[in-house]
């Protein structure tokens, strides 16, 4: 941080100063066959997920599949074609984190729609 | 504007110059630090993700906002599989337009995968080519929603009601699916611009930029598949959690 500082030019805008580090260029440099390799991956795992509906997989084992096939692509675009594996700690947990907080969001929707359900299904004479 | 760091001694690879610490040590010292936080990320790539977050918490409660809808209602939910079944050669196909519209979204974010790639490597022409092949998936993509959109609604789809059960289908159908191929169509748009920006050499020549008048880079390249891989990566939650479930 010093180093950089002592040496930055006296006139540059210091707001302007910080936005280019070029340098950012340099490990982003991966080779070709990686982008198709997960290309060809997430063509797979779509596939499968398809194949879930076509077969026609009921209950549990459906829902997990449904999830974990989502949850590897997810993971191979974030990762990969987003670059966000080769990112510093600090961004990767800044962006990675608040999300988790939707799931406290679901958590609470979830029990709030079974409260709903049990209401109509009670006082409104609908139901299964 | 990088010129000072030509006077520093030997110079290490990129990054660590500007934070040598790295894992939890960096990431505490990264905090700790003023300035900036995000040694390294640029303005504009920071400003991306900080959107795409932002962008990640609208899509975030349409789902959940679909998931209480269908928990709640005591109407049975329409069966996606059969709603979006296609009839090909007189056979019932089950959810096809939706798995042909995941695939050529998939073919799309591959090839702003390489489009960033050649872009860094100061390939233009490859860059612009990839980026205008992405756009025209991209459109395609759209089309095909058009084309869904318009066989639901002829089959009596609408916010407040459907032929098939839960009238809430329709409103979160077209509010999912729409946002998303908003997403998508302003993507195509923004492609089409920064693939010109790419073709005519803008990044090599340092033209200034019409609406900012400032200097571009191929980060731009990058900055813009952040947000392609993002609309693609919002299409996976859609098809697991709407269309598959």
């Amino acid at each position: 941080m010093s180093a950089t500082t002592v040496h930055a030019d006296p006139h540059a805008n210091p707001n302007v100063s910080s936005d280019a580090p070029v340098a950012d260029e340099a490990h982003q440099h991966h080779p070709v066959r990686l982008y198709f390799a997960v290309w060809g991956w997430l063509f797979v795992l779509s596939a499968c997920s398809y194949m879930v509906d076509y077969i026609g997989l009921q209950g549990w084992l459906r829902w997990t599949l449904i999830v974990l096939f989502m949850l590897l692509k997810a993971g191979l675009i974030v990762a990969i074609f987003m670059h966000i594996a080769w990112e510093r700690l600090t961004l990767i947990y800044a962006i990675l984190l608040p999300p988790l907080l939707v799931l406290v969001f679901v958590a609470i929707m979830a029990s709030e729609a079974n409260y709903t359900l049990l209401t109509r299904v009670l006082y409104l004479g609908g139901g299964p | 504007m990088t010129d000072h760091v030509v006077d520093l001694p030997p110079s290490p690879p990129a990054g660590q110059r500007i934070a040598p610490a790295s894992g939890w040590r960096g990431f505490v010292s990264d905090w700790a630090s003023d300035q900036t936080s995000f040694k390294g990320v640029s303005w504009g790539k920071a400003m991306m993700w900080v959107f795409l977050l932002s962008d990640t918490f609208v899509f975030g409660c349409f789902l959940v906002a679909y998931m209480t809808a269908r928990m709640s209602t005591t109407v049975p939910w329409p069966n996606p599989s059969e709603v979006f079944a296609l009839t090909i050669g007189g056979q019932s196909v089950p959810l096809i337009l939706i798995a042909i519209m995941t695939f050529v979204l998939i073919s799309s974010s591959g090839t702003m995968a390489l489009a960033v790639h050649y872009g860094y490597l100061r390939d233009r022409r490859k860059a612009g080519a990839l980026m205008l092949l992405t756009a025209l998936f991209g459109a395609c993509f759209v089309g095909m929603q058009a084309f869904e959109w318009t066989k639901l609604i002829h089959e009596g789809v609408r916010p407040w009601s459907n032929p098939w059960g839960a009238p809430q289908f329709g409103s979160t159908f077209f509010m999912i699916t729409g946002f998303h191929g908003m997403h998508v169509s302003f993507g195509v748009l923004f492609l089409i611009l920064m693939a010109r920006k790419v073709l005519r050499g803008d990044f090599d020549t340092g033209r200034r930029g019409f609406f900012t008048s400032r200097k571009g880079r191929y980060e731009a390249v990058e900055i813009m598949g952040l947000y392609w891989h993002f609309v693609d990566l919002v299409w996976v939650f859609i098809f697991a959690f709407f269309y598959l479930w």
